[in-house]
């Protein structure tokens, strides 16, 4: 518990440290208002926010007023939705994690069989084909696996729609570009970290023992390579974010990634900060979740 | 002394008869062979642009809009790999296309490796205050996804290609900074660094003609591989909007376009998409080869 507490405390600099850039980024490189309305906007509706946001006060107070706004979860207004920033950003949630779950289970359900046989059978012709669909897997942008899925099963088979979000039948085409794109990475990791563990002495013991090679490979190296694949899986949740921008454009899924996307296009700042800040501590939180997760696999583990 | 002139000379030295060696163990890689391949093959295509491409790439041409590849009925072979919304030629986008992309990929991974080298560098030689907000920053920039920082600042400033580089570099430098930094680390207690010091070699010597020659291989195997991870960000980043702009090509732009006319023109999308894999996975090919000779440490 003391080193939960530790660690939530390491991700307050972190945390403030992407409030001051995204504060320098917006505040200090031209004029915040027109950033923050639209592009046909008066001056005298710009002069009248810049007196009411207090940009001729010093950059130190403005970047503690800031903060304490952030606090208190005022990010401003969407000036194209004309509604809360933050209340926008919390309503997209729930779409994304929809999605980031679905695929994560997907990436999951390839890529611990496969890194493990692969890695059993090392060499082999099997592990060629598994490691090279890896290295193509990571090759090919995941947006473009995502078009061609739609191409194929969308367009020439009609199986599945082609965008939006409804019912399971809309997740399955995003959740599949987004999670064999997880999967190809995973696998590799989970592959590595299953050979270092048959590489042990352990094995070795229990092979001499004459045990099978069933039971050394379920019950002792899959147990052990548990605790780096629950931590990989967990240190995904950033290549996961990262995905859900672009998959949810490619399949005009309604998520946070969409509305973050269109933002930065239409320069809606109070949602571009809103989403960032709220993507930031999701992801923080994950990896902090994975260390925890470590460390409680995996005893040995200390921290200082 | 004798440590110094062991460590320091037999690179000039050795550099001959290496490459030699080198060009053999490439020619005995099957993949390695592919990747360098791939990526002249690419780099060619780039240079020689205009004499390769039939079409100018960004004419536009209504009544030949989305026409089919040849071999498809009511392709022609005047523009190969078919046209796209606006009747321009596939082919020749593809041949231009490749100009961003490595433009982009390459310039983008020299400043992000130049930043990183430099500031893993202080970090590992001086320690102290100046390696903890190095690392701390690292450490910050490693906790949220690259891609939110390039949308912000993308935000900010505008897509142009300028901007691109910049923030693609800008924020993937952390990767060097620790590499060169771990090395550093282990690098400055080694005999022939400390004699050098003995003998009062100044630092800027020190980190110029001792650590910095020998975090070079692992520095170029990184470089080469994110080469591979920035040409797929200069991709979903255009094809987002965010990136390259028309009139100029980019394959994320293509994709883009290719994505709206799915429905009825599946060409549009299928190729640009095989030019990006193609190209990142030669590149992928390259580096993985490069890790295997120059540096056996690194593992995946």
């Amino acid at each position: 518990m003391k080193y939960m507490g530790q660690s939530l405390l390491k991700t307050i600099p972190v945390l403030l440290l992407i409030t001051l850039i995204v504060f320098l980024l917006v505040r200090v490189t031209g004029d915040p208002v027109s950033l923050m309305l639209p592009e046909t906007a008066t001056e005298q509706e710009r002069e009248s926010l810049r007196e009411a946001m207090g940009f001729n006060e010093p950059l130190a107070i403005q970047y503690f007023t800031y903060l304490s706004d952030l606090v208190r979860g005022d990010f401003g207004d969407s000036f194209r939705y004309n509604t809360d920033a933050l209340t926008l950003v919390l309503d997209r949630l729930p779409a994304t994690f929809e999605l980031a779950i679905a695929s994560m289970i997907i990436a999951v359900i390839i890529s611990v069989p496969l890194g493990i046989l692969s890695a059993v059978k090392r060499n082999s012709f099997f592990d060629l084909f598994i490691t090279g669909g890896a290295v193509l897997g990571k090759a090919m942008p995941n947006f473009w696996l995502g078009i061609m899925l739609i191409l194929l099963l969308s367009v020439t088979f009609q199986v599945f729609p082609v965008s939006g979000r409804g019912g399971l039948g809309h997740l399955v085409l995003p959740a599949i570009t987004l999670g064999t794109g997880i999967a190809a990475e995973m696998t590799r990791l989970i592959r590595s970290s299953m050979l270092e563990i048959l590489g042990q002495d352990f094995i070795r013991t229990a092979r001499s023992k004459g045990l099978g090679e069933a039971i050394i490979v379920n019950k002792h190296a899959f147990r052990n390579a548990l605790i780096p694949v629950v931590t990989i899986m967990a240190l995904q949740t950033s290549t996961l974010v990262g995905g859900t921008l672009i998959t949810e454009t490619v399949f005009a899924w309604p998520g946070l990634g969409q509305l973050l996307v269109q933002s930065v296009n239409i320069r809606d700042m109070a949602v571009v900060q809103a989403a960032t800040f709220i993507i930031a501590i999701f992801v923080i939180l994950s990896n902090l979740i994975a260390d925890l997760i470590y460390r409680f696999l995996d005893p040995r583990i200390k921290y200082d | 002394m004798a440590q110094v002139t062991e460590n320091a000379a037999p690179q000039k030295a050795a550099s001959q008869s290496s490459f030699k060696k080198l060009a053999k163990r490439l020619l005995r890689s099957k993949t390695g062979m592919l990747g360098l391949i791939i990526v002249v093959f690419v780099t060619l295509m780039a240079i020689f642009a205009p004499l390769l491409a039939q079409h100018d790439p960004a004419q536009t041409n209504v009544v030949d809009r989305l026409l089919p590849p040849f071999w498809s009925e009511g392709g022609n072979t005047e523009f190969l790999l078919g046209t796209d919304n606006l009747g321009r030629d596939i082919l020749s986008r593809i041949i231009y296309g490749s100009r961003i992309s490595l433009m982009i990929g390459i310039s983008a991974v020299l400043l992000a490796g130049a930043i990183g080298m430099v500031l893993g560098l202080i970090a590992g030689y001086y320690g102290k205050v100046l390696d903890f907000i190095i690392m701390r920053t690292v450490d910050s920039l490693l906790a949220i996804p690259n891609i939110l920082f390039m949308l912000i600042i993308l935000a900010v400033f505008g897509p142009s290609l300028l901007t691109l580089i910049l923030v693609l570099g800008g924020t993937t430098w952390v990767v060097y900074a620790r590499m060169v930094r771990s090395e550093t680390l282990s690098i400055k207690e080694r005999d022939y660094v400390r004699s050098a010091k003995a003998i009062g070699a100044k630092d800027f010597r020190i980190i110029t003609k001792y650590i910095l020659p020998n975090v070079l291989s692992s520095f170029i195997v990184i470089a080469t591989l994110n080469v591979a991870t920035t040409i797929i960000l200069e991709a979903s980043l255009s094809f987002l909007g965010l990136g390259i702009q028309p009139p100029d090509v980019s394959w994320g732009l293509m994709l883009s376009d290719g994505r709206q006319y799915i429905a009825t023109s599946w060409w549009v999308a299928t190729f640009p998409g095989i030019a990006i894999t193609i190209t990142v996975l030669g590149v992928i090919f390259l580096g993985d080869w490069l890790r295997d000779v120059l540096d056996p440490k690194i593992k995946e």
